[in-house]
Formats: C-alpha cells, sequence, structure tokens
C-alpha cells in the first residue's frame, strides 16, 4: 500500500461507536478503544454500563487519593459507583450476558470477517492472555460492534474474506467502526454505512480484504 | 455450634491440602484474592495442583507466588496476560492451561456447587474451545455441553464474617468467590474481619455458612493492579 490513509484517530472512533448507543441500554464496553466510548455518550442518552466481575452502573475513575481496591472494572482499572449501582458475583454477571440482557457490546478485534467472525484473544505461539468474558459477550448480547484499526501496522488488512486467528465467535459481528469508516455484516459480505473524514471509498475498498456489496 | 474459626492459614489448611488436588480460587485480577491461603499454600509447598481461577496473579503476588515456586502442574482460567512467569512457563510446556471463557468458568464453579454436573451454553460454538465437546441444538441454536467443577479445596477471600461462616463480600471483590466458594468439597474462607454472631444482617448475606468450613482472619495487603484517577476540577 501507498501512504497509509489515517482517517480517524482514537478518539474519533470512540467518539463515532457512541453514536450507536440508545437511551436507556445496558452495555458492556470492551478493553482500549472501547473504553473511551464513555467519554463520547450523546447528551439525553443514559446507558447503564456493565463490567463483567460484577458490576452495573460503572461510573469513572476515582478522583486521586479515593482509589479503593474492591472497586475495579474488567481492564482492573481502579474506578467508582453510581447512584444506580449493583454489585453481583461472576456467575450472575454471566448469567445477564449469555441471558440476552445486555443490548450491546462494544469490543477492540484483531480480525473481522465478512461473516461476522471476531478473532481478537489469541495469537498462537505468540501471545497467550486469553478470551476473559469475550466469548460469552459475542454468543449473549444484543448486538456487537467492533472498534478496531482497519489495517495493521504493515498495512494489511484486518477486515477479511476469513479469520487467520483463533476465533472468539462465529458469525457474531453486526458492525464495524475502523479508523476508515463504518462498515455492516450483510449477506454476503461488507456493506459501506459511512467513511471516515477524508477518506474515499476507493481507499476503504484498497484496505478491505472483505468482500464489499451494495 | 462447630467452630469454624481457625488462628492462622495454615492451621485452616492443616490435612486439606495434598499433591495433585484440585483447587478453585476466587478473585478477579488482583481484586478479592485469597492472599493469605495462597502464601499459606506456598508455605506448605504441596505440588501438582490444577487451579481453577479466571487468573493467575502477577509476578510475586497472588497466585504468582504459586507458580514461581512450580506448585501449579495447570491453570485453568480465562485471562493471563498479566503474568510474565506464566507465560514463559506456558510457552516453554511445564505449565498446562486450559482456557475457559470467563462466564463459562463462573457458571462451572455454580453449577459443580449446585449439583449440576454439565450444562449446555452457546459461548464458544465455532471455536476451539467448542472441540470435542458435545453439540446440541435447542431452538434452532447450537450450544456446547461443559462439566460443572467440584473442586477439592475452595479458598475464597471476602470482606466480613460471622463464626458461623456467613460471608459478605464488598464491591467488586465478590467476584468469583461466591461461585467458587460453593464448589469445594471443603471451602476455607479469609476475611478482613470476623463479626459477632447476630451483626450481619440475615437479608444482606451473599454466601451462607453452608458452604464455608473453615474460616479465618488477617490484615490484607489489597495491592491495586491498576490505579486510574481522575483530576480534581480546579474550583
Amino acid at each position: 500500500m501507498a501512504e497509509a490513509i489515517k482517517g480517524w484517530d482514537r478518539n474519533r472512533m470512540a467518539a463515532r461507536a457512541a453514536q450507536e448507543l440508545q437511551d436507556g441500554w445496558y452495555v458492556n464496553l470492551g478493553i482500549g478503544i472501547p473504553t473511551l466510548v464513555s467519554n463520547y455518550i450523546p447528551e439525553g442518552v443514559e446507558v447503564t454500563l456493565q463490567s463483567e466481575n460484577g458490576m452495573l452502573g460503572m461510573g469513572p475513575f476515582p478522583f486521586e487519593g479515593e482509589e479503593d481496591a474492591d472497586l475495579i472494572n474488567a481492564g482492573k482499572q481502579t474506578i467508582t459507583e453510581l447512584p444506580q449501582t449493583a454489585y453481583f458475583d461472576s456467575a450472575q454477571s454471566f448469567a445477564m450476558i449469555r441471558g440476552g440482557k445486555i443490548a450491546m457490546a462494544i469490543l477492540g478485534a484483531m480480525e473481522v470477517a465478512e461473516n461476522g467472525d471476531l478473532a481478537n484473544w489469541m495469537i498462537p505461539g505468540k501471545l497467550v492472555k486469553g478470551m476473559g468474558g469475550a466469548m460469552d459477550l459475542v454468543a449473549g448480547v444484543g448486538r456487537v460492534v467492533v472498534v478496531m484499526d482497519h489495517t495493521s501496522k504493515h498495512g494489511e488488512s484486518k477486515v477479511l474474506k476469513a479469520c487467520t486467528l483463533p476465533l472468539t465467535g462465529k458469525g457474531v459481528v453486526n458492525r464495524i467502526i475502523s479508523n476508515l469508516g463504518v462498515l455492516d455484516v450483510v449477506p454476503g459480505g461488507l456493506k459501506i454505512v459511512e467513511l471516515a473524514d477524508g477518506v474515499t471509498e476507493a481507499d476503504l475498498r484498497a484496505a478491505t480484504d472483505a468482500t464489499i456489496v451494495g | 455450634m462447630k467452630n469454624k474459626v481457625y488462628e492462622s492459614a495454615s492451621a485452616a489448611l492443616e490435612g486439606l491440602l495434598h499433591d495433585g488436588m484440585l483447587i478453585a480460587a476466587g478473585g478477579f485480577g488482583l481484586c478479592g484474592i485469597p492472599e493469605l491461603l495462597i502464601a499459606a499454600i506456598r508455605a506448605a509447598g504441596t505440588k501438582n495442583l490444577t487451579v481453577a481461577s479466571n487468573n493467575a496473579g502477577v509476578d510475586g503476588f497472588g497466585l504468582g507466588v504459586l507458580l514461581e515456586s512450580r506448585q501449579v502442574r495447570k491453570m485453568i482460567s480465562s485471562y493471563v496476560g498479566e503474568n510474565a512467569e506464566f507465560m514463559r512457563q506456558y510457552l516453554s510446556g511445564e505449565l498446562e492451561l486450559e482456557f475457559n471463557p470467563q462466564g463459562t468458568l463462573a457458571e462451572r464453579m455454580r453449577a459443580g456447587g449446585a449439583g449440576i454436573p454439565g450444562f449446555y451454553t452457546k459461548t464458544g460454538v465455532g471455536t476451539v474451545i467448542a472441540e470435542g465437546k458435545e453439540h446440541k441444538d435447542f431452538d434452532g441454536q447450537t450450544y456446547i455441553l461443559e462439566r460443572g467443577i467440584v473442586a477439592d479445596l475452595a479458598i475464597v477471600k471476602a470482606w466480613k464474617a460471622d463464626p458461623s461462616g456467613n460471608l459478605v463480600f464488598r464491591k467488586t471483590a465478590r467476584n468469583f468467590n461466591a461461585p467458587a466458594a460453593t464448589c469445594g468439597k471443603v471451602c476455607v474462607a479469609e476475611v478482613e474481619e470476623i463479626v459477632p454472631l447476630g451483626s450481619l444482617d440475615p437479608d444482606k448475606i451473599h454466601v451462607p455458612g453452608i458452604y464455608v468450613h473453615r474460616l479465618i482472619t488477617g490484615p490484607h495487603e489489597k495491592r491495586i493492579e491498576q490505579r486510574t484517577t481522575r483530576k480534581r476540577e480546579a474550583v
């Protein structure tokens, strides 16, 4: 690829992802860029954030000196509670995830395929971290939105015909928000919903290995 | 009433440890981990352990101390990304690892403690997690069979207990401690404070004492893994 097209930065991607949220929803945000989404929740929209380690109603980071070792999010960061907060154990937490009570999860990805397959938990022989709650989330929540860089550091597309890495879930992704734009998983491939600032459709197509339809 | 309160972590573990055993441990990251009991298992030197725990601690703290001393043969976990020694032992083949999706691990503990030997879940269908497991369709969706876990020993950490073993947790430190407590043939709990009988509200018990066989209290380090803060707005 020639000169890399930038499009949206991390914060713009998070802000775009925040537009997906609807008033009254219970939502789970993954680690990384998805965590930033909470900074951009549109005015008039109230969502309750679920943290899969056992909390509904996640508040912002604490003020310095007010950190509590007993109060962390799924990324192990210190956080705070809100007036509507509820705590529960891990079995209960995943019962509400598996049981379809969470409207949407916004997650990071290493690879997404045109059929909605998602890979975001391991690189064989290299990166052994684990899936955490990601497999349960993609299997259980109402809608899965992935926020990711469209290409790797080396310019290779991460939006593929088929994933090469071990899957987190099969056919689970509904929408991709990348630095280059927004794509939906539809029958036969991906449909372009929106282009990021300064990105042309030709740029997006050139950076996408997956089939683009419509 | 049977006295469940012991003098120390090592006294509470007396007669419960043997090489090759399966231990279920509570905690998420370093939050709510049974740090006193882990230290006592390190001191006891019990070997070839299989440990079911969401995470594996960090280097030098939590379950990381049992990895350093090579007492763990196998981990059953969902996420082990915080531990360099873990990664080294796993990639060199010294340590066995069974990845479980986090919700599947929690439910395996809950089910094991509830007398349910297996359950069907759609988590992991179409991934490596499903390989070799029974698949079954219900109402047009495919599920896989996962097994309940019954551990030889459960080690958990709570905030408060009364002498009958009723446990109360604090904030997100409840996490895996509640399901882990129920799945042990024997459960030892460590708490920050043992309060007199009658001083816990019976309507607010998180784990009833029937699940808890032995209790200890002691000072906890309660280490914070990722200290994140925000600045106070200048007034």
